[in-house]
């Protein structure tokens, strides 16, 4: 063997494998509605925490089951705990869901690109969430509350299908609290129970407090409902390229090589899952793609 | 005379040398594969020594159709491209990333180390440095850190084409048949009347050191004609041509053009021309527990975008229908790879003309879109 | 049930309804209209009875419910201010389809059905503006009724 002989490029330092997750510790774990969870992970001692910017996901890891894309919920400025608001919709977030404090889910992540808070600043903002849309908004709504002065009012559209489907309830009380922020919740359809407004999120659109032609929206929930929500906040004049999306695809790698999130030119997982809503709008658009 | 060879350099090496030069490959330590005739096509395999080559063997390719045939001489590297790529050394088929097992409650992650045996590529046609160069690109954004290991250990012996394969067209995509770029070695293999013989081009000093202990002599400026001549005719004679003015733009442009449900009704959606592109890089992972449940591997293999799963969202396919599978792959081919890499992701090989049970030929594809394209979008 | 109407007077021309309405209908129409409040659980309309007026809601929010024998009742929308409570009064036979309920304190303006058909009836020009406010208000309930009716946050 004398393949020393051969001047082979040479090993260069690779970073750390994209595809190895990190055990984290299940820290607690509560539930949200019949159906959705939130966990709060820690990681493993030696290892540090993991910075991410709202919007942003995490691949999380059930030994034995898989993994799936799920969106960071937590607080940016606390990276020292990730949390993770999960609904069970398949084997792996069912057993995600099931993950009880003091167990371990693998985490690799963050991914993706973020809300961009930067360019709300001094300005109205507006985020819109329709169901599971609300966890991977809130860490830009904590990253706004933390830095209040930054920005003109806040408006919060949240939906969801039954009052029972909401998460966060306690939170959103603390919130709907506020002076500094408007926080509306509706739901599609409710019992007498139900106090709050009974409609779509873009029946609200039109009564949001805002300059709109100074304003920068967030949206974050099904795709048909961020169209229709772009489509109503268009009408009330806040630019088209001040409102941003974010998708859903099947996301698997997270740093753009499996090719399953393509959208267009797009790796969901890479290049979103944040994005101009003018940007993506075309490929929206078409059937399939 | 090996020491004095340089990056650049132009020499002879006859026929009858050959072994020798196999030898030297062997003796390096390098583990060699390349092209080898088995169930009836040139596939990608061991070369342990000269007879594992397609001595005398010659592809016939027309779309939908592949089958070997005698040639006249006795070449070593007389075909164009088979069934196979380089990818599948590169990026396997099918391979294990790591493995975890259960440990005091939680659950420790062993990375699978990667084969350090080097690897010679004997045979790499120009399409395929360029398809390897793509490939390269992809891998490297990502990070993948078994891709470039195994990259990092693979020298490539680049042979030129003296024809052209009834599906080729690399010269429409700018990347052969000359070798230019990307090789270590280049032989250029020249059967003349009463002569066989190759001339060997070094490519880098890897290349280079290849050749100790290997009888050269520099070349004569008649063997370097006579070579370029080789190269010139199969440019010449490209069995294929595609139009690439504005390709990128054209594609994206018509997602609805008519074409695309014509062409899918011939479609079976079966992937192959996904599994034989050399470029296409599309891959799932899976999770294989053991029958304990306390040990793990993760299994990465190759999928395609004409798998139905493949764009599911909570279990429902955002591509149901084989029309928007097939726009998927050519656009992304074609048109998309360039946002996202720079480049186009096809070099031209015409593998997946080959390939196609229904000899479904892009290149046909894209002229058929391009006859009646849809009128421009109107700027918003 | 009807609270006393408080001492603010609403002016239709104010209503987000009849914003930019040209021909000074809403000024006619004010004679005809009445002040009305609710407060938290009147009903402003039931199920079955004659639609007789045309109500503005003003501020507050009212609950649009439908009963079923078999099941809970459903609120399907609320409405609060600037949005106007249906069409039922429009077309014959004028009866309501579904229970109107004030959740909020609720001030309203309500234009009798029989006077302000007659005077779309008598004034075509002022019947096509009135129309032409109307039907975006149909247009949009379909709209959100089409996107309720998958479910969307659901799945």
């Amino acid at each position: 063997m004398a393949a020393s002989s051969i001047p082979l490029p040479a090993s260069e330092p690779l970073g750390a494998s994209p595809w190895i997750p990190v055990p984290f510790r299940v820290e607690e774990r509560a539930s949200e509605t019949a159906d959705t969870i939130t966990i709060t992970l820690t990681p493993p001692k030696g290892i540090p925490s993991r910075p991410f910017r709202p919007g942003q996901f995490n691949m999380l890891y059930a030994f034995g089951v898989g993994e799936a894309a799920i969106s960071i919920a937590g607080d940016p400025d606390r990276p020292e705990t990730l949390v993770h608001t999960i609904r069970s919709a398949g084997p792996v977030s069912a057993a995600l869901s099931g993950a009880a404090p003091g167990s371990t889910v693998g985490v690799r992540g963050p991914y993706g690109t973020g809300w961009p808070l930067a360019s709300a600043s001094g300005k109205d903002v507006v985020l819109v969430a329709g169901g599971l849309g609300l966890p991977p908004l809130r860490p830009a709504l904590y990253e706004m509350l933390r830095h209040r002065d930054r920005y003109g009012r806040i408006e919060v559209i949240y939906g969801a299908r039954t009052p029972k489907d909401l998460v966060y309830y306690r939170q959103i009380q603390e919130w709907r609290g506020r002076s500094d922020l408007r926080f509306q919740t509706t739901v599609d359809a409710a019992g007498r129970e139900w106090y709050g407004d009974v409609g779509l999120v873009t029946a609200r659109v039109p009564d949001l407090r805002i300059d709109p032609s100074h304003t920068v929206a967030f949206l974050c929930g099904p795709e048909i409902m961020m169209k229709f929500t772009a489509q109503a906040l268009a009408a009330k004049g806040v630019p088209d390229g001040s409102i941003y999306v974010s998708l859903e695809r099947n996301m698997k790698c997270g740093v753009g090589l499996c090719g399953h999130c393509q959208l267009g030119p797009d790796f969901v997982c890479r290049d979103g899952p944040v994005f101009r809503y003018q940007d993506v709008r075309r490929f929206l658009s078409v059937r399939e793609l | 005379m090996s020491d004095s060879i340089a990056v650049g350099g132009r020499y002879v090496l006859e026929r009858a040398e050959f072994p020798r030069f196999l030898l030297a490959l062997h003796e390096a330590g390098f583990r060699v594969v390349g092209p080898t005739v088995r169930d009836g096509a040139i596939v990608y395999g061991e070369i342990r020594e000269e007879s594992d080559l397609p001595i005398g063997w010659t592809d016939r390719q027309a779309a939908g159709q592949y089958r070997l045939e005698r040639r006249a001489d006795s070449a070593l590297f007389g075909y164009n491209v088979g069934p196979h790529s380089w990818k599948k050394y590169l990026f396997p088929a099918g391979e294990r990333l790591w493995t975890a097992v259960r440990k005091d409650g939680s659950f420790e992650v062993h990375p699978e180390p990667v084969d350090p045996t080097p690897l010679a590529f004997l045979g790499v046609r120009a399409c395929e440095l360029a398809a390897m160069g793509v490939s390269d690109h992809v891998f490297a954004k990502a990070g993948d850190p078994s891709y470039a290991e195994r990259r990092r250990r693979v020298v490539r012996i680049a042979v030129q084409c003296g024809q052209s394969g009834g599906t080729c067209f690399c010269v429409s995509m700018g990347t052969g048949p000359a070798v230019r770029t990307g090789h270590d070695l280049s032989l250029t293999e020249v059967i003349e009347a009463n002569r066989h013989f190759f001339l060997v081009e070094i490519g880098s000093d890897a290349g280079a050191a290849l050749l100790s202990g290997v009888p050269l002599r520099v070349a004569p400026e008649g063997d370097a004609n006579a070579a370029r001549a080789q190269v010139d005719r199969a440019a010449a004679s490209m069995g294929r041509t595609m139009d690439t003015d504005g390709l990128r733009d054209l594609l994206v442009n018509n997602p609805e053009h008519p074409r695309w449900e014509i062409v899918a009704r011939r479609c079976l959606s079966c992937t192959n021309c996904t599994m034989a592109c050399p470029t296409c890089f599309c891959q799932t992972t899976e999770e294989v527990p053991d029958l304990s449940g306390e040990e793990v591997e993760r299994r990465r293999r190759w999928d395609s975008c004409y798998n139905s799963g493949f764009s599911a969202v909570h279990g429902t396919s955002i591509r149901a229908t084989t029309q928007s599978r097939y726009r998927q792959w050519l656009t992304h081919k074609l048109a998309t790879w360039h946002d996202q890499f720079g480049e186009s992701g096809c070099v031209g090989c015409g593998r997946c003309i080959t390939w196609c049970p229904v000899g479904i030929d892009l290149t046909e594809e894209t002229a058929a879109i391009r006859i009646q394209p849809a009128p421009a979008p109107v700027p918003a | 049930m009807t609270a006393p109407p408080p001492a603010s007077v609403l002016r239709l021309a104010d209503h987000k309804f009849f914003e930019g309405m040209i021909g000074g209908l809403p000024e006619r129409l004010q004679a005809v209209a009445t002040e009305r409040a609710y407060s938290v659980g009147d009903m402003l309309v039931r199920e079955g009875d004659v639609a007789d007026r045309f109500i503005l809601v003003f501020e507050g929010k009212v609950a649009l419910e439908i009963v079923l024998p078999d099941r809970p009742r459903v609120t399907i929308q609320t409405l609060g201010g600037g949005e106007v409570l249906g069409w039922s009064w429009l077309l014959p036979p004028p009866q309501w389809w579904l229970d109107a309920r004030a959740v909020k304190r609720t001030r309203t303006l309500e234009i009798n059905a029989a006077k302000l058909r007659a005077t779309l009836d008598s004034h075509p020009e002022d019947g096509y503006r009135f129309l032409l406010h109307l039907f975006p208000v149909v247009a949009q309930r379909l709209d959100h009724t089409r996107l309720q009716l998958m479910d969307l946050h659901g799945r």
